[in-house]
């Protein structure tokens, strides 16, 4: 038997609310982790995910309290360590990475200095030895020329850099157990998959032991072994990883998995009803019961036990299991989406440019912009009525810049954007008649931001029906109860506040806020970014329902290609606030595509240990697009020479009307990406 | 993460949110000290006219610097006025003075705050600019020669104390607006199309007000020392008007041999700054605004 490192044991941590209650965050959690395995602990926010792996150093967060159980590391209990103690252990023997902790970096002192730190706490290396060890780090975590890096501030790296300086600090103290809590949410696409690849690297290269906390299936499956599934402070099911992707026996799981839009389907996954229950809210009974499609009535009452299946090395929390052992193979069914597409252009986007540079003074006074390098050019898209466009790339490809100057809400430098075939808009708001500013709508990607917290969701819907259409009272009443209707929202939310309702919740009243203007074009910034995955589909499933019922036109804005690729109707791909590919979605999806395309599609990340990312290009952040030629020059792996740093290459359209941006013939291009 | 469990509130009419709000006050010791004392001082100036013992001003020389006694419990002043009397009423003029006085600075301070914190850009600095350089004016040299220049009824102290202590106010009330403009319920009520007063009225006020209030409150109580301290150099109300200021300027050189005509409006104005310090320290944490970081200055 392997050794086993930290044993979990009848873990139990709460809080008292305000009326003097214990309500758990963790329930009577018991789990081992064994030397060099790599844990992930999978669950939406709030299931306890963060406070376990905390506990697992421990650590108990201000206001939370240990209840009962312990987390034994080398025979001794963590949480009944004293300080001194502990202080020993954490960086040393157990390190953690939490989240945006490349971001967390000291601003003012230099990369090297930083690691020194680390040692120094965690180490008992000599001076001369720690500086040969701070070169070794950094090679470890890969990055380019440690030498000049170790000089470097933590600005003058990229996210992904700074995360891998992050890993290096971590493995400082060359601990036996790293905890990473979400270390890659919130990285680009591209820079998550090198930095995961980077995890799995170190895990064998050091044989340390990795617990691994995140929301996303997707990165779970790429780095463990084993895979512990939390819900509601609960541990749900907890088996190998292949196991648990490919047959998960708990029916939550097995509905995440089939709720979870992945790029080889186009249309929408089903999704699961309902949300997690809040802490506190469940007493008795299964606590997925109001959500499950296996429930019975013994559900109600009874909380099922955690079940160790000998045969599948599985434990599970179901008393219906068997129903799943034999059949849990995920078969995903869609719902095809149906376009209402008409032939009619609704707005049509030519020759926009946008600018955040500083204009000088003479620029100001004339009121013009005057940039030769903005950050967004050349857009030029017809969008048709009742379609679903979406804008996808890496952050600070421009996609928001863009949604916003169609909104009015930042001036273009240039071009025309075109309402209706022949209605000219200004990016300006001012410049906008009200009816301009009702047909175009926003739903934003974090409700918690574009929601009022002070304002209930009465007061919240009622603003655009009074501003457009001066309803009142009665009437006023009415409306606002069928748009919540429409949102599958009952009537009695009305007097909730913000922050009295679930994330999904949230953003169902941002979508019934942006139908209330009854608009015609709804730009959608990253509407499911926030939101946890199980919610995630529904949300995709109401936006769709609606847009059939309301023939409205969406312009959706997604770093997550599979989201896209479950809604969109066509994709116009950007890099650097260029267009480098616009087609219809099964096109796109499909070979040839541009090379930026081609590293999107290689780094997304799937719920599935079979389906590895392919890392075709560095994940470098570029600060500003290149002056003359192909705005991916800089990240081009297929580049070829002179001509794409001089030319801004042709467009090129392919037999199904796909467009790309690219020097390379498209024949070449199809031949070298099928190999 | 928000820990309580939230899911059963409802939305409360105004008079059950403030109520609720004061019970939260008071079930803190500091701030049921705080409240007990301010609630009694409000009293106190209510209904002061009506159980004044005697006549504040009348001057009678046979009963100069009497010790305390039954008949005068606090004993008598250097003009023989008795000092019971022109505490309480004392009170009434300061807590009247700065509260209408705090209630201006509120006014001026929160709506220029809000409106600097909207509008940003060169029109946010050049007016913070101004403002800073009125105020980098030490205070009390500015407070004497408006008094000086326009004399020191009411109707000039009120505005004038507002004006200067409402300062601390627009850096806040500037900083607050400044946070909750960048959130997308801003942009998103601009996207629409809504008025500016309608995004200052509906989603900026109910968002920075308390915060505001808080600062106003702390502001009270700094407004009261400032006060005291102009009448306790004779530029605040004029005599024979009742006034701690005053009251302790005038038995000052007396202490000696007349502690009491000084330890009444002493203890006065310090329980009444007390009192609304602990109160507008309660009210801010019983909003779960955090002061720690900005001390009044
Ligand atoms: N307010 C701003 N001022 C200056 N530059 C900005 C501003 N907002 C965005 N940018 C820059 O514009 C580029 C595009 O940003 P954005 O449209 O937000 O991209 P995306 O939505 O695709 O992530 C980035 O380089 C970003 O740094
Ligand atoms: S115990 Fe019942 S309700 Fe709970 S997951 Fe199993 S079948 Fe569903
Ligand atoms: S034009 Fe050149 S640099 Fe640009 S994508 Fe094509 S090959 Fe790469
Ligand atoms: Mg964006």
């Amino acid at each position: 038997m392997t050794e086993i490192i930290q044993k979990v044991k009848n873990l139990s941590i709460g809080f008292k609310s305000k009326k003097g209650e214990e309500i758990l965050i963790l329930r009577n959690i018991s789990t081992n982790i064994k030397k060099g395995e790599t844990v992930g602990i999978v669950g939406e926010s709030g299931s306890g995910k963060s406070t376990l792996a905390l506990a697992m150093m421990g650590y108990v967060k201000h206001g939370l309290y240990t209840i009962g159980g312990e987390c034994e590391f080398n025979s001794s209990n963590l949480l009944k360590m004293k300080n001194r103690d502990l202080e020993k252990i954490r960086g040393r023997k157990i390190a953690m990475i939490p989240q945006n902790a490349g971001q967390a970096l000291t601003p003012n002192l230099k990369i090297g200095y930083q690691i020194d730190e680390a040692l120094q706490l965690h180490s008992d290396l000599k001076e001369e030895e720690r500086e040969k060890k701070i070169s070794e780090l950094l090679n470890k975590v890969r990055l380019p020329s440690p030498e000049t890096i170790a000089l470097r501030y933590p600005h003058e790296l990229s996210g992904g850099q700074q995360q891998r300086v992050a890993v290096a600090m971590a493995l400082a103290g060359t601990p036996d157990l790293l905890l990473l809590d979400e270390p890659t949410t919130g990285l680009d696409v591209t820079t998550q998959a090198h930095v995961l690849e980077l995890l799995n690297f170190i895990a064998k290269d050091t044989g340390t032991s990795m617990v691994y906390v995140s929301h996303d299936l997707g990165a779970i499956a790429q780095v463990s072994d084993r895979i512990i599934v939390m819900y509601s402070g609960e541990i749900v099911l907890e088996g190998p990883s292949r196991d648990i992707l490919k047959k998960p026996i708990h029916p939550y799981t097995y509905g995440l998995l089939k709720s979870i839009p992945k790029l080889s389907l186009a249309g929408l996954p089903q999704s699961m009803p309902g949300s997690q229950p809040q802490p506190g809210t469940m007493y008795r009974g299964c606590s997925f019961f109001d959500r499950c499609d296996f429930s019975e009535e013994k559900c109600k009452n009874n909380s099922p036990k955690l079940e160790y299946l000998e045969d599948l090395n599985t434990s599970v929390r179901c008393f219906n299991y068997k129903s799943l052992v034999n059949d849990s193979q995920v078969n995903q069914t869609v719902n095809k989406i149906k376009t209402s597409l008409q032939d009619k252009e609704i707005l049509s986007l030519s020759e926009v440019s946008i600018s955040y540079a500083k204009q000088k003074l003479l620029d100001q006074v004339l009121n013009r912009i005057s940039d030769d390098n903005p950050t967004v050019k050349d857009i030029n898209i017809n969008i048709k009525k009742g379609e679903t466009i979406a804008l996808v790339g890496e952050s600070g490809s421009g996609k928001s810049t863009i949604l916003k100057s169609i909104a009015g809400l930042l001036r273009t430098k240039g071009g025309i954007i075109k309402f209706d075939q022949n209605r000219n808009l200004s990016s300006d708001l001012k410049e906008r008649d009200p009816n301009d500013l009702r047909i175009i709508q926003l739903i934003f990607q974090n409700p918690d931001e574009s929601l009022n917290p002070n304002h209930t969701v009465e007061e919240i819907i009622a603003q655009p029906l009074k501003l457009y259409f001066g309803l009142k009272s009665d009437e006023l009443k009415k409306n606002i109860i069928d748009l919540l209707q429409k949102v599958r929202l009952g009537e009695f939310y009305m007097s909730r506040y913000p922050r009295q309702l679930s994330g999904g919740e949230k953003q169902r009243v941002a979508v019934a806020r942006a139908f209330a203007a009854k608009p015609d074009i709804i730009l959608c910034d990253e509407v499911t970014s926030a939101l946890d995955v199980s919610v995630q589909a529904a949300v995709l499933n109401l936006l769709q329902q609606l847009k059939e019922d309301f023939g409205t036109t969406y312009i959706f804005v997604s770093h997550d290609l599979a989201v896209v690729r479950a809604i969109s109707d066509r994709v116009a791909v950007l890099y650097q606030g260029r267009l480098c590919e616009v087609g219809p979605s099964k096109d796109v999806y499909q070979f040839p595509s541009h090379p930026y395309t081609e590293v999107l599609l290689g780094a997304v990340l799937e719920p599935d240990p079979d389906i590895k990312p392919k890392l075709v290009a560095e994940d470098i952040v570029e600060e500003k697009p290149p002056q003359k030629g192909c705005s991916f020059q800089g990240r081009c792996s297929r580049i070829l020479g002179d001509i794409c740093k001089s030319e801004v290459p042709p467009w090129q359209i392919t037999n199904s009307g796909n467009s790309i941006r690219c020097h390379i013939p498209l024949k070449e291009l199809q031949k070298d990406q099928i190999n | 993460m928000k820990l309580d469990n939230i899911y059963q509130e409802e939305k409360k009419s105004n008079f059950a949110k403030v109520s609720e709000i004061i019970i939260t006050m008071a079930s803190r010791p500091s701030g049921f000290i705080g409240l007990s004392i301010l609630i009694f001082h409000v009293i106190l100036a209510f209904i002061s006219p009506y159980i004044a013992p005697y006549d504040f001003k009348a001057i009678n020389p046979t009963l100069m610097l009497q010790a305390p006694s039954a008949e005068y419990w606090f004993g008598t002043d250097d003009l023989g006025r008795d000092v019971f009397t022109r505490t309480i009423l004392g009170g009434r003029t300061a807590l009247t003075i700065t509260f209408f006085g705090s209630l201006i600075a509120l006014l001026w301070g929160g709506l220029l705050g809000i409106f600097c914190g909207l509008v940003g850009g060169k029109t946010d600095d050049i007016v913070m600019r101004i403002v800073d350089a009125f105020l980098s004016i030490p205070w009390i040299l500015a407070m004497l020669l408006i008094v000086s220049l326009l004399g020191t009824s009411t109707e000039v102290l009120i505005p004038a104390l507002g004006f200067f202590y409402g300062k601390g106010i627009v850096r806040v009330a500037r900083a607050a607006t400044h946070d909750v403009i960048a959130k997308d319920f801003i942009v998103s009520a601009r996207a629409r199309g809504h008025s500016n007063f309608s995004i200052i009225w509906f989603e900026i006020i109910p968002n920075v007000r308390d915060a505001i209030l808080v600062e106003g409150a702390m502001r009270w109580s700094w407004m009261l020392l400032g006060f005291s301290s102009l009448s306790f150099l004779g530029f605040g109300v004029s005599p024979p008007t009742p006034d701690w200021g005053l009251m302790i300027s005038n038995a000052r050189g007396l202490m000696s041999f007349a502690y009491w005509s000084v330890i009444a409006p002493i203890v006065g104005l310090s329980s009444l700054i007390i009192g609304i310090n602990l109160t507008a320290d309660a009210f801010a944490k019983a909003l779960g605004i955090d002061r720690s970081t900005k001390a009044p200055v």
